[in-house]
């Protein structure tokens, strides 16, 4: 997944779209993502990230608030990581451009 | 196997509507079931769907926004944290209506739109509304609630295709849902006036791809194929009674709006019994569930975890058997019934038979022979 075409990534600022929402599932004991036209299982990181697209940071800035929360991984690990996730749900239009 | 978790609930509030589309998909025989479910019972069944794992909420009919009790059920069903959206055809919507769903905690309005042309607009809703709609379409983003805009396309307009994405951009839809008729209900009654030729077809699936990654981040473009022009049919409601359940106005739960045409199903409704004993022992939700039920081609076909065998109520109303496979699906024995429903459209223009009372009144009354119709 490469990384999505807004300028540079370094300056995006992602914001979860207004129709989709976090939400604690209780059946699966996990987050999910829900909007109209469907619901999205998450795992641990997922919605760590999801909380941060608040259109005030940066992708880098989720990367530092994750490198925090995930001692002992590489930095440009979870730059990877993040980088796709957003891709995909952009592409899913569950971010704002 | 214990039942599948439900993941999503249509709730039909109402078969009423001011408007009488030529497509739409509640039964034909609307008009016989007029005993709706009253607040208390609605509210009941959107607790018991809620512990049953129902995360999405449509509410929808008919015209949802008929029902005096709309906020109060918005209000009920946010705080079981349901996901809740608003399926409308906006005429009876204002300003105020608007901030009051809002303030109940309404998250998503989907509008359906007919055409970008008034005259033909008016034509397949059979009633004034093209410029109120326009006009809601606007007040909903003044509100600040998230707009999906729904065209069932059509014949008569799906050659406007590139205007309706344009005019759902201008109005700051988020999505835009292009989807071509499906020829159950109303819509089979009228199908050689709305059935698209393939030329008509191919133009449009072109525009939409094309037009794609121009609105690439700012409005999501979803095309439902012409399952009629396709090799194969739609997973339709994701299988069988899986993850979408349907409550119609009168309280019966079934996996899709339409399956109440199948003979021999029984449905129960949730005045009789919990949701929760429905769910995992209707016989009608059951009859179909898995792929035990299934005939050849179907049986021993791969694509059948994909696509269940299509849809059991076309196969209903097509071949005659609800167990039979698809008749859109090329492998089917009785593809030879699309392939004349095809070549039909290709001269075109029958008649318009609105969807009102008086057309339900008389349509009922006939007696069933669906595989002649
Ligand atoms: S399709 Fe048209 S007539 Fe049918 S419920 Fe919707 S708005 Fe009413
Ligand atoms: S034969 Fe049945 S399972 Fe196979 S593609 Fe056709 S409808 Fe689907």
């Amino acid at each position: 997944m490469s990384e999505p075409a807004t300028g540079t990534s370094t300056v995006w600022r992602p914001r979860l779209s207004p129709k989709a929402r976090l939400r604690w599932d209780e059946v699966e004991k996990r987050y999910m993502l829900v909007f109209p036209e469907a619901a999205l299982m998450l795992n641990e990181t997922a919605p760590e990230i999801l909380k941060l697209c608040d259109g005030e940071h940066t992708v880098e800035g989720i990367v530092d608030s994750l490198i925090v929360r995930f001692v002992g991984i590489d930095r440009e690990a979870i730059k990877e990581d993040v980088v796709g996730f957003l891709g995909r749900i952009k592409a899913r239009g569950l971010l704002e451009a | 196997m214990g039942a599948p978790r439900p993941y999503t609930l249509v709730a039909e509030l109402t078969y009423k509507c001011p408007l009488k589309c030529l497509y739409c998909s509640n039964p034909v025989n609307f008009h016989e079931m007029r005993n709706e479910l009253s607040t208390e019972q609605w509210v009941r069944t959107f607790s018991e769907a809620a512990d049953l794992g129902v995360v999405q909420l449509h509410l929808s009919g008919g015209e949802p926004v008929v029902r005096k009790d709309l906020p109060e059920l918005i209000r009920h069903a946010r705080s079981l944290d349901l996901y809740t959206n608003l399926i409308t055809g906006g005429t009876l919507l204002n300003g105020e209506k608007l901030q009051l769903f809002r303030d109940c905690g309404l998250e998503h309005i989907q509008l359906s739109l007919q055409d970008t042309d008034g005259k033909t607009a008016e034509l397949v809703a059979g009633a004034r509304s093209y410029d109120k709609k326009l006009d809601v379409a606007r007040l909903i983003k003044q509100v600040g609630f998230p707009l999906t805009i729904n065209v069932v396309l059509h014949r008569l307009n799906i050659d406007h295709v590139p205007a309706l994405i344009a005019q759902a951009a201008d109005l700051g839809a988020q999505r835009l849902e292009l989807a071509n008729t499906q020829y159950h209900a109303w819509a089979q009654e009228n199908q050689s006036s709305l059935m698209p030729t393939r030329a008509q077809l191919d133009r449009a699936e072109g525009v939409v791809l094309e037009a794609r990654p121009r609105y690439q981040g700012t409005m999501e473009i979803a095309y439902v194929k012409a399952d009629y022009y396709s090799d194969y049919p739609k997973p339709c409601m994701g299988g069988w009674a899986r993850n979408y359940m349907v409550i119609i106005p009168t309280g019966e739960v079934l996996p899709c709006h339409a399956a109440h045409v199948i003979p021999g199903l029984h449905f129960d409704s949730v005045r009789d019994r919990s949701l929760t004993t429905i769910w995992a022992e209707s016989q009608g939700l059951n009859a179909f569930r898995g792929d035990g039920w299934m005939q050849e081609p179907c049986r021993s076909c791969p694509k059948k975890t994909f696509d269940f065998g299509g849809c059991r109520c076309q196969a209903f109303l097509l071949a005659g058997d609800a167990a039979a496979t698809d008749p859109v699906c090329s492998l089917s024995p009785r593809h030879d019934i699309i392939r004349a429903a095809i070549a039909k459209a290709e001269q075109g223009n029958g008649s318009l038979i609105y969807r009102d009372p008086k057309n339900s009144e008389r349509l009922s009354t006939r007696p069933l022979a669906p595989a002649s119709r």
